[in-house]
Protein backbone atom coordinates (compact mmCIF):
# COMPACT_ATOMS: atom_id res chain seq x y z
CA UNK A 1 0.00 0.00 0.00
CA UNK A 2 1.29 3.57 -1.03
CA UNK A 3 1.06 6.54 1.33
CA UNK A 4 -1.56 8.40 -0.41
CA UNK A 5 -3.27 4.91 -0.75
CA UNK A 6 -2.82 4.84 3.19
CA UNK A 7 -3.83 8.36 3.68
CA UNK A 8 -7.07 7.79 1.51
CA UNK A 9 -8.33 4.98 3.78
CA UNK A 10 -7.33 6.74 7.28
CA UNK A 11 -8.50 10.60 6.10
CA UNK A 12 -12.37 10.17 6.50
CA UNK A 13 -11.88 9.03 10.18
CA UNK A 14 -8.75 10.36 11.28
CA UNK A 15 -11.00 13.03 13.25
CA UNK A 16 -12.93 10.78 14.89
CA UNK A 17 -9.41 8.75 16.48
CA UNK A 18 -8.75 12.64 17.65
CA UNK A 19 -11.61 13.90 18.97
CA UNK A 20 -12.27 10.25 20.65
CA UNK A 21 -8.56 10.28 22.52
CA UNK A 22 -9.30 14.25 23.24
CA UNK A 23 -12.91 12.90 24.70
CA UNK A 24 -10.89 10.39 27.65
CA UNK A 25 -7.51 12.42 27.77
CA UNK A 26 -8.85 15.83 27.84
CA UNK A 27 -5.22 17.76 26.77
CA UNK A 28 -5.13 18.52 23.13
CA UNK A 29 -1.44 17.93 23.09
CA UNK A 30 -1.81 14.40 24.40
CA UNK A 31 -5.08 13.71 22.52
CA UNK A 32 -2.59 15.20 19.35
CA UNK A 33 0.05 12.65 20.72
CA UNK A 34 -2.25 9.57 20.83
CA UNK A 35 -3.77 9.92 17.40
CA UNK A 36 0.06 10.29 15.79
CA UNK A 37 0.70 6.99 17.49
CA UNK A 38 -2.34 5.39 16.68
CA UNK A 39 -1.59 6.56 12.95
CA UNK A 40 1.73 5.23 13.15
CA UNK A 41 0.81 2.06 14.53
CA UNK A 42 -1.75 1.55 11.24
CA UNK A 43 0.70 2.38 9.15
CA UNK A 44 3.75 0.38 10.25
CA UNK A 45 0.56 -2.53 10.19
CA UNK A 46 -0.62 -1.38 7.05
CA UNK A 47 -0.16 -4.92 5.48
CA UNK A 48 -2.69 -6.36 7.76
CA UNK A 49 -5.08 -3.76 7.68
CA UNK A 50 -6.02 -4.44 4.31
CA UNK A 51 -7.64 -7.70 5.43
CA UNK A 52 -9.24 -5.73 8.04
CA UNK A 53 -12.88 -4.67 6.12
CA UNK A 54 -13.74 -2.20 8.78
CA UNK A 55 -10.63 -0.28 9.26
CA UNK A 56 -12.39 2.48 10.95
CA UNK A 57 -13.80 0.06 13.54
CA UNK A 58 -10.22 -1.44 14.66
CA UNK A 59 -8.61 2.45 14.36
CA UNK A 60 -11.42 3.21 16.93
CA UNK A 61 -11.01 0.14 19.27
CA UNK A 62 -6.75 0.81 19.27
CA UNK A 63 -7.51 4.67 20.01
CA UNK A 64 -9.93 3.32 22.87
CA UNK A 65 -7.66 0.83 24.30
CA UNK A 66 -4.56 3.04 23.77
CA UNK A 67 -6.05 5.82 25.61
CA UNK A 68 -7.10 3.96 28.38
CA UNK A 69 -3.59 2.72 28.78
CA UNK A 70 -2.46 5.77 28.82
CA UNK A 71 -4.61 7.14 31.87
CA UNK A 72 -3.44 4.14 33.50
CA UNK A 73 0.14 4.44 33.50
CA UNK A 74 2.25 6.87 35.15
CA UNK A 75 2.51 9.72 32.79
CA UNK A 76 -1.37 9.93 33.06
CA UNK A 77 -0.58 11.03 36.94
CA UNK A 78 0.54 14.09 35.87
CA UNK A 79 -2.29 14.75 33.82
CA UNK A 80 -4.96 14.20 36.12
CA UNK A 81 -3.63 16.33 38.42
CA UNK A 82 -3.23 19.07 35.99
CA UNK A 83 -6.79 18.50 34.69
CA UNK A 84 -8.49 18.24 38.70
CA UNK A 85 -6.57 21.70 38.73
CA UNK A 86 -8.20 23.52 36.81
CA UNK A 87 -11.68 21.98 37.29
CA UNK A 88 -11.04 23.06 40.99
CA UNK A 89 -13.80 25.69 43.23
CA UNK A 90 -10.90 28.61 43.05
CA UNK A 91 -10.93 28.97 39.18
CA UNK A 92 -8.58 31.46 37.88
CA UNK A 93 -9.91 34.55 35.68
CA UNK A 94 -9.80 33.01 32.46
CA UNK A 95 -11.59 29.80 33.37
CA UNK A 96 -14.23 31.79 34.58
CA UNK A 97 -14.58 33.39 31.30
CA UNK A 98 -13.72 30.29 29.62
CA UNK A 99 -17.09 28.77 31.97
CA UNK A 100 -19.13 31.49 31.03
CA UNK A 101 -19.83 30.26 27.74
CA UNK A 102 -22.51 27.11 28.67
CA UNK A 103 -20.73 25.08 25.38
CA UNK A 104 -17.84 24.77 27.55
CA UNK A 105 -19.53 24.10 30.59
CA UNK A 106 -20.85 20.36 28.82
CA UNK A 107 -17.31 19.92 27.85
CA UNK A 108 -16.46 20.40 31.44
CA UNK A 109 -19.36 18.54 32.70
CA UNK A 110 -18.31 15.72 30.03
CA UNK A 111 -15.22 16.02 31.45
CA UNK A 112 -16.23 14.68 34.68
CA UNK A 113 -17.81 11.64 34.08
CA UNK A 114 -16.43 8.29 34.05
CA UNK A 115 -14.30 6.46 31.20
CA UNK A 116 -17.21 4.66 29.68
CA UNK A 117 -20.34 6.85 29.52
CA UNK A 118 -17.65 9.54 27.90
CA UNK A 119 -16.61 7.21 25.30
CA UNK A 120 -20.39 6.11 24.65
CA UNK A 121 -21.96 9.51 24.49
CA UNK A 122 -18.84 10.74 22.45
CA UNK A 123 -19.62 7.32 19.93
CA UNK A 124 -23.54 7.83 20.16
CA UNK A 125 -23.77 12.10 20.07
CA UNK A 126 -20.68 13.32 18.32
CA UNK A 127 -20.32 10.46 15.81
CA UNK A 128 -23.27 8.98 15.83
CA UNK A 129 -22.56 5.43 15.71
CA UNK A 130 -25.13 2.75 16.54
CA UNK A 131 -25.53 0.84 19.20
CA UNK A 132 -24.73 -2.31 18.01
CA UNK A 133 -20.96 -0.73 16.54
CA UNK A 134 -20.55 1.39 19.88
CA UNK A 135 -21.31 -1.79 22.00
CA UNK A 136 -18.50 -3.91 19.77
CA UNK A 137 -16.16 -1.31 19.62
CA UNK A 138 -16.19 -1.13 23.95
CA UNK A 139 -17.09 -4.75 23.99
CA UNK A 140 -20.50 -4.36 26.05
CA UNK A 141 -24.19 -5.09 25.09
CA UNK A 142 -26.52 -3.21 23.53
CA UNK A 143 -28.18 -3.17 26.68
CA UNK A 144 -25.48 -1.88 28.81
CA UNK A 145 -24.66 0.74 25.80
CA UNK A 146 -27.87 1.90 26.15
CA UNK A 147 -27.50 2.06 30.24
CA UNK A 148 -24.57 3.94 30.29
CA UNK A 149 -25.55 6.78 27.54
CA UNK A 150 -29.56 7.13 29.37
CA UNK A 151 -27.35 7.74 32.59
CA UNK A 152 -24.27 9.66 30.88
CA UNK A 153 -26.92 11.75 29.17
CA UNK A 154 -29.41 12.25 32.24
CA UNK A 155 -26.01 13.65 34.52
CA UNK A 156 -25.30 16.09 31.79
CA UNK A 157 -28.72 17.23 31.63
CA UNK A 158 -28.80 17.90 35.58
CA UNK A 159 -25.50 19.37 36.15
CA UNK A 160 -26.13 21.38 33.46
CA UNK A 161 -29.19 22.61 34.96
CA UNK A 162 -27.52 23.26 37.99
CA UNK A 163 -24.62 25.42 36.13
CA UNK A 164 -27.80 27.00 34.96
CA UNK A 165 -29.59 28.17 37.88
CA UNK A 166 -26.22 29.24 39.73
CA UNK A 167 -25.20 31.46 36.99
CA UNK A 168 -29.20 33.04 37.21
CA UNK A 169 -28.56 33.71 40.66
CA UNK B 1 -41.80 20.89 14.49
CA UNK B 2 -44.04 20.64 17.07
CA UNK B 3 -43.38 21.21 20.93
CA UNK B 4 -44.58 18.24 21.83
CA UNK B 5 -43.11 16.10 19.68
CA UNK B 6 -39.95 17.63 20.56
CA UNK B 7 -40.88 16.85 24.19
CA UNK B 8 -41.40 13.15 23.57
CA UNK B 9 -38.70 12.98 21.54
CA UNK B 10 -36.37 14.37 24.50
CA UNK B 11 -37.81 12.27 26.77
CA UNK B 12 -37.20 9.37 24.96
CA UNK B 13 -33.67 10.79 23.99
CA UNK B 14 -32.58 10.39 27.63
CA UNK B 15 -33.90 6.98 27.96
CA UNK B 16 -31.32 6.16 25.21
CA UNK B 17 -34.14 4.87 22.96
CA UNK B 18 -34.41 7.33 20.40
CA UNK B 19 -33.00 6.72 16.85
CA UNK B 20 -29.72 8.38 15.43
CA UNK B 21 -32.04 10.10 12.62
CA UNK B 22 -34.42 10.98 15.35
CA UNK B 23 -31.38 12.51 17.46
CA UNK B 24 -30.23 14.66 14.52
CA UNK B 25 -33.71 15.97 14.30
CA UNK B 26 -33.27 17.43 17.77
CA UNK B 27 -29.69 18.58 16.83
CA UNK B 28 -31.30 20.69 14.14
CA UNK B 29 -34.12 21.37 16.61
CA UNK B 30 -31.33 23.02 18.99
CA UNK B 31 -29.30 24.88 16.51
CA UNK B 32 -32.22 27.05 15.91
CA UNK B 33 -32.46 30.54 17.64
CA UNK B 34 -36.12 30.16 18.31
CA UNK B 35 -36.28 27.90 21.11
CA UNK B 36 -39.27 28.29 23.29
CA UNK B 37 -37.53 29.37 27.22
CA UNK B 38 -38.38 25.44 29.21
CA UNK B 39 -36.85 23.58 26.67
CA UNK B 40 -33.95 26.37 25.96
CA UNK B 41 -31.44 24.55 28.90
CA UNK B 42 -30.92 21.67 26.42
CA UNK B 43 -29.71 23.00 23.70
CA UNK B 44 -26.34 23.87 24.76
CA UNK B 45 -26.04 20.20 25.08
CA UNK B 46 -26.88 19.61 21.36
CA UNK B 47 -25.05 22.71 20.45
CA UNK B 48 -22.23 21.51 22.04
CA UNK B 49 -22.04 18.39 20.18
CA UNK B 50 -22.38 19.93 16.77
CA UNK B 51 -19.46 22.02 18.00
CA UNK B 52 -17.55 19.15 19.12
CA UNK B 53 -18.11 17.38 16.13
CA UNK B 54 -16.05 20.20 14.33
CA UNK B 55 -12.79 19.51 15.85
CA UNK B 56 -10.43 18.49 13.44
CA UNK B 57 -6.80 16.80 14.13
CA UNK B 58 -4.35 19.09 12.10
CA UNK B 59 -1.19 17.80 13.36
CA UNK B 60 0.90 16.33 10.33
CA UNK B 61 1.98 12.76 10.66
CA UNK B 62 5.97 11.60 9.67
CA UNK B 63 5.22 8.34 7.84
CA UNK B 64 7.77 5.67 7.05
CA UNK B 65 9.72 5.86 9.76
CA UNK B 66 10.31 2.24 9.63
CA UNK B 67 11.19 1.80 6.54
CA UNK B 68 13.97 4.03 6.94
CA UNK B 69 15.43 1.73 9.48
CA UNK B 70 15.48 -0.93 7.25
CA UNK B 71 17.74 1.00 4.36
CA UNK B 72 19.88 2.37 7.37
CA UNK B 73 20.80 -1.09 8.01
CA UNK B 74 21.25 -1.96 4.46
CA UNK B 75 23.27 0.43 3.70
CA UNK B 76 25.79 -0.12 6.61
CA UNK B 77 26.03 -3.40 5.62
CA UNK B 78 26.88 -2.48 2.05
CA UNK B 79 29.20 -0.24 3.54
CA UNK B 80 31.12 -2.48 5.13
CA UNK B 81 31.09 -5.08 2.51
CA UNK B 82 32.66 -2.27 0.55
CA UNK B 83 35.36 -1.77 2.96
CA UNK B 84 36.05 -5.46 3.30
CA UNK B 85 36.02 -5.91 -0.57
CA UNK B 86 38.68 -3.34 -1.26
CA UNK B 87 40.90 -4.14 1.74
CA UNK B 88 40.99 -8.31 1.03
CA UNK B 89 40.64 -6.71 -3.16
CA UNK B 90 44.00 -5.05 -3.08
CA UNK B 91 45.96 -7.61 -0.82
CA UNK B 92 44.54 -10.27 -3.14
CA UNK B 93 45.70 -7.94 -5.87
CA UNK B 94 49.46 -7.22 -4.12
CA UNK B 95 50.30 -10.62 -3.95
CA UNK B 96 49.08 -11.76 -7.65
CA UNK B 97 51.60 -8.62 -8.61
CA UNK B 98 54.30 -10.31 -5.84
CA UNK B 99 53.98 -13.83 -7.43
CA UNK B 100 54.53 -12.42 -11.09
CA UNK B 101 57.45 -10.05 -10.02
CA UNK B 102 58.91 -13.36 -8.22
CA UNK B 103 58.13 -15.46 -11.49
CA UNK B 104 60.03 -12.38 -13.87
CA UNK B 105 63.13 -12.62 -11.25
CA UNK B 106 63.39 -16.29 -11.78
CA UNK B 107 63.18 -16.48 -15.65
CA UNK B 108 66.02 -13.23 -15.80
CA UNK B 109 67.80 -15.21 -13.55
CA UNK B 110 67.97 -18.46 -15.21
CA UNK B 111 68.33 -16.61 -18.28
CA UNK B 112 71.33 -15.69 -16.56
CA UNK B 113 72.58 -18.48 -15.54
CA UNK B 114 72.19 -20.44 -18.74
CA UNK B 115 74.44 -17.84 -20.21
CA UNK B 116 76.04 -17.72 -17.62
CA UNK B 117 77.36 -22.11 -18.17
CA UNK B 118 77.59 -21.07 -21.72
CA UNK B 119 80.45 -18.31 -20.78
CA UNK B 120 81.87 -20.83 -18.80
CA UNK B 121 82.09 -23.20 -21.14
CA UNK B 122 83.73 -20.72 -23.75
CA UNK B 123 86.27 -19.66 -20.71
CA UNK B 124 86.99 -23.85 -20.53
CA UNK B 125 87.97 -24.08 -24.30
CA UNK B 126 90.18 -20.57 -23.20
CA UNK B 127 91.97 -22.90 -20.15
CA UNK B 128 92.67 -25.68 -22.66
CA UNK B 129 94.25 -22.87 -24.79
CA UNK B 130 96.45 -21.53 -21.95
CA UNK B 131 97.36 -24.98 -20.84
CA UNK B 132 99.28 -25.05 -24.27
CA UNK B 133 100.28 -22.42 -24.56
CA UNK B 134 102.18 -22.48 -21.64
CA UNK B 135 103.49 -26.20 -22.54
CA UNK B 136 104.90 -24.65 -25.31
CA UNK B 137 106.32 -21.52 -23.18
CA UNK B 138 107.99 -24.16 -20.88
CA UNK B 139 109.57 -26.51 -23.74
CA UNK B 140 111.51 -23.17 -24.89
Amino acid sequence: MQQTEFLNVVLPFKDKLYRLAKRLLVSKEEAEDATQEILMKLWSKKKVMTGYNNVEAYAMMMTKNFCLDRLKSKQAGNLKLVHSNYTDDTMSIQTQIEVSDSLSWVEKIMEELPEQQKMVIQLRDVEQYEFEEIAELLGMSSTAVRVALSRARKTVREKLVQKHNYGIQ
Amino acid sequence: MEYSNIEKLLERYFEATTTVAEEEVLREYFSREDIPLHLKKHAPMFQYFSVAKEERFTKQVPLKPRKNRYIKWISVAAVSILIFGIYFGRSYQEQREAEFAYQETKKALSLLATNLGRGTEKVAYLREFEETKQKIYNRN
